[in-house]
């Protein structure tokens, strides 16, 4: 008689706990949960787990982000249990690995060329995550001021015509600044990158010279000097090189506390690199469709950016993400964490040394991730 | 019983050992495949043009063979002559007990990773080549006609005598072995002969047993030319991986095939830039297959005959 009365009564004490409880979720008994049933687990902002997201997803592209990702991967990871591996092979691996759906998303810096929008036959989207920069470092020995840099003299140094630093187009920028009669070396990177594929975009606006005999791309033809593989090999030439100049991004000079050079923006005026002038390249900008942008290359480019405060060679760093997913399940596992990404995961990207989007492309950036499709069913359910 | 099994044995093992020549052909096919539209594209001029542009997909890979033609000699002419010396010391002239010791430790250098090389050469060797060697041997071999053009130019270190240098150090393990190897084929009677009749040392060493071992030594360093021709992540860390143009001069930074493979792959994202590099990897690949079968009959060669006294 005794057994069951104790059961009873843990079982009565059990239901009180559990509606006495402020938390609605997970007591089974129905009735409870219905007035928090609105928001769809699944849907974003992301809180927790989603039951139907892929658990597992890959993705490749450029090494710009990867920190800034990593952070976004592990955080969004202990929100919701998803894995989400993410190979920083460049931008240009990247889109390859994209076309060839060996990866789930890809990410580059750069924009495709026509030719690879039309190898990928359902399209894409290029959704803009964060901002990234590029900046000049230097070796001049017993200089102990910034160098200023015009465009025209940054341009002439890597087309090889400026060969010393006491050049007067370096000097007239730099008047109180005694600069040695020193060969200058230029140091690019040796592998392909989005990087390059940045600086080059840079110049070749600023240089039609530049544009007619390099161009731009991720690799191009150098008119001369060193080639370092990765930001690493580019600072390790230009460190342990006196006459050296080389190019890196600015979360690179930052974690390593390389200096850098100053470089005068479009309106003339000299910026500071920094990650306010980085998100200033992008003000103004005007968003274009995220998911047609076939031919449309220029138009996502923030290079020479016309605002009076902007860091001249700047970029956004892009998602790439197919129109139509044909894995429902990752395709919401993506969509939610590049919805988490461009939302919540823009805090980080100050710490990490990037350039968080400014609204009016975040906005955009949400559109985009909202239109994208799984069957043809739009798979983002944005909860209010 | 036994028999079916011995059979089956056999079969086993065949196909086990056809395994690796077809894997051989299977790669020779795929790059010639992947190869073919710059093959079709370029022909003859891949091969004769310094350009290699992805933007205008124009590709000339004549600087890259030239890069790794130029650090393979540079690390021959200075690898050999170190090889055969510590070879004849230690097969004609070191005491016992030191032979064994230091004959292992030359050839724990091979086993050494080459990216640790490649570390090494960017932290040390490379500030020492720019500051020291460089100007030095400017000052002095720079002065010389028609050589002195090899070392013309600003010593930055980072260039073809430094991509040479490294790979020296990285064939020595190799050219070593193989020297003493051959060596110590010598027959004994070679060099009793001679010493028999009166020579020193040195005339023993040079008259009876380096024209003996000839063949086996220019083998071991063929055998070296093969490996630096391929190596690729220590000499892509110093070689300066830029390839305007042929200048003639050692204090250039250059580009080797095997660093051009390695630096450019990832980001090859054309179809006939990918091919153009695949194109790289196929000349390698030849280069590689008659460069070690020439090495082969050379030390064959000079082995071959081999008397049952020698002990290695």
């Amino acid at each position: 008689m005794k057994k069951p009365l104790i059961a009873s009564i843990l079982a009565f004490a059990t239901l009180v706990a559990a509606c006495g409880g402020s938390a609605p979720a997970a007591t089974g008994t129905p009735g409870t949960t219905a007035s928090a049933a609105s928001a769809d687990p699944c849907g974003v902002p992301v809180k927790g787990k989603c039951p139907t997201e892929a658990q597992n997803v890959t993705g490749a592209g450029a090494t710009l982000p990867g920190p800034l990702y990593t952070k976004w991967i592990d955080q969004y990871n202990q929100l919701t249990g998803v894995q989400i591996n993410y190979q920083a092979v460049g931008s240009g691996g990247g889109i390859k690995s994209f076309t060839d759906k060996t990866v789930d998303f890809g990410a580059s810096d750069v924009p495709l060329t026509d030719a690879q929008f039309d190898a990928i036959p359902g399209g894409l989207y290029m959704v803009p995550m964060a901002l990234g920069s590029v900046v000049p470092t230097y070796n001049v020995p017993n200089v102990t001021a910034t160098i200023k840099f015009s465009p025209e003299a940054l341009a002439g140094i890597y087309l090889e015509q400026i060969k010393k630093w006491n050049d007067p187009k370096i000097a007239a920028e730099n008047p109180g600044v005694t600069l040695p009669d020193l060969a200058i070396t230029t140091v690019h990177r040796s592998d392909g990158s989005g990087t390059t594929g940045v600086f080059t975009d840079y110049l070749s606006k600023i240089s039609p010279e530049w544009k007619t005999k390099v161009g731009s791309a991720t690799s191009v033809n150098w008119p001369g000097g060193v080639g370092g593989s990765g930001n690493a090999g580019v600072a390790g030439a230009v460190k342990n090189q006196p006459g050296t100049i080389g190019y890196v991004e600015l979360i690179y000079a930052i974690q390593n506390k390389l200096g850098y050079g100053v470089v005068k923006n479009s309106g003339g005026k000299y910026v500071d690199a920094s990650l306010d002038s980085t998100t200033k390249a992008a003000d103004g900008f005007v968003s274009p469709d995220f998911g047609n942008l076939k031919g449309q290359a220029a138009k996502i480019s923030i290079t020479n950016a016309t605002g009076a405060d902007a860091w001249p060679i700047s970029t956004f760093t892009f998602l790439l993400l197919p129109k139509d997913f044909s894995d429902k399940s990752k395709g919401l596992a993506i969509l939610r964490f590049a919805w988490y990404g461009t939302h919540e995961g823009q805090a980080f990207a100050k710490d990490l040394g990037y350039g968080p989007l400014p609204s009016a492309v975040q906005k955009a950036a949400e559109d985009a991730l909202r239109s994208i499709t799984s069957g043809g069913v739009k798979l983002l359910k944005v909860n209010s | 019983m036994t028999r079916s099994i011995d059979r089956a044995f056999a079969a086993g093992v065949a196909g086990l050992a056809m395994l690796v020549p077809l894997t051989l052909m299977a790669i020779t096919v795929l790059v010639l495949i992947d190869s073919w539209p710059a093959l079709t594209t370029f022909g003859l001029s891949y091969f004769t043009t310094t350009e290699w542009d992805p933007v205008k997909l124009i590709f000339g890979a004549a600087a890259y063979v030239y890069g790794t033609l130029v650090t393979t000699i540079v690390a021959v002419l200075l690898a050999t002559p170190i090889a055969v010396g510590a070879a004849i010391y230690l097969t004609e002239f070191a005491p016992r007990a030191v032979r064994a010791p230091v004959a292992f430790t030359i050839e724990l250098l091979a086993y050494i990773p080459s990216i640790v090389y490649g570390l090494w050469a960017i932290f040390v060797m490379v500030p020492v080549m720019r500051a020291v060697v460089e100007p030095d041997l400017q000052a002095t071999l720079g002065r010389l006609p028609v050589i002195g053009k090899l070392f013309s130019g600003t010593p930055i270190g980072l260039d073809l005598l430094s991509g040479g240098v490294v790979l020296a150090i990285m064939i020595l393990p190799i050219l070593m072995a193989v020297s003493r190897e051959v060596l110590l084929a010598v027959p004994p009677t070679q060099r009793e002969a001679m010493i028999g009749l009166g020579a020193t040392r040195w005339e023993a060493v040079s008259r009876a047993v380096l024209p003996y071992a000839r063949p086996g030594i220019i083998g071991g360093a063929v055998l070296g030319i093969a490996r630096a021709f391929g190596e690729t992540m220590a000499v892509t860390m110093v070689v300066g991986n830029s390839s305007r143009d042929i200048s003639g001069s050692l204090f250039v930074p250059g580009y080797t095939m095997a660093s051009a493979i390695a630096n450019q792959f990832v980001e090859a994202d054309s179809e006939l830039y990918f091919s153009a590099i695949v194109e790289i990897a196929l000349v390698l690949l030849l280069v590689g297959i008659i460069v070690n079968a020439v090495a082969r009959v050379l030390i064959r060669r000079s082995i071959a005959d081999r008397p049952a006294g020698a002990v290695v």
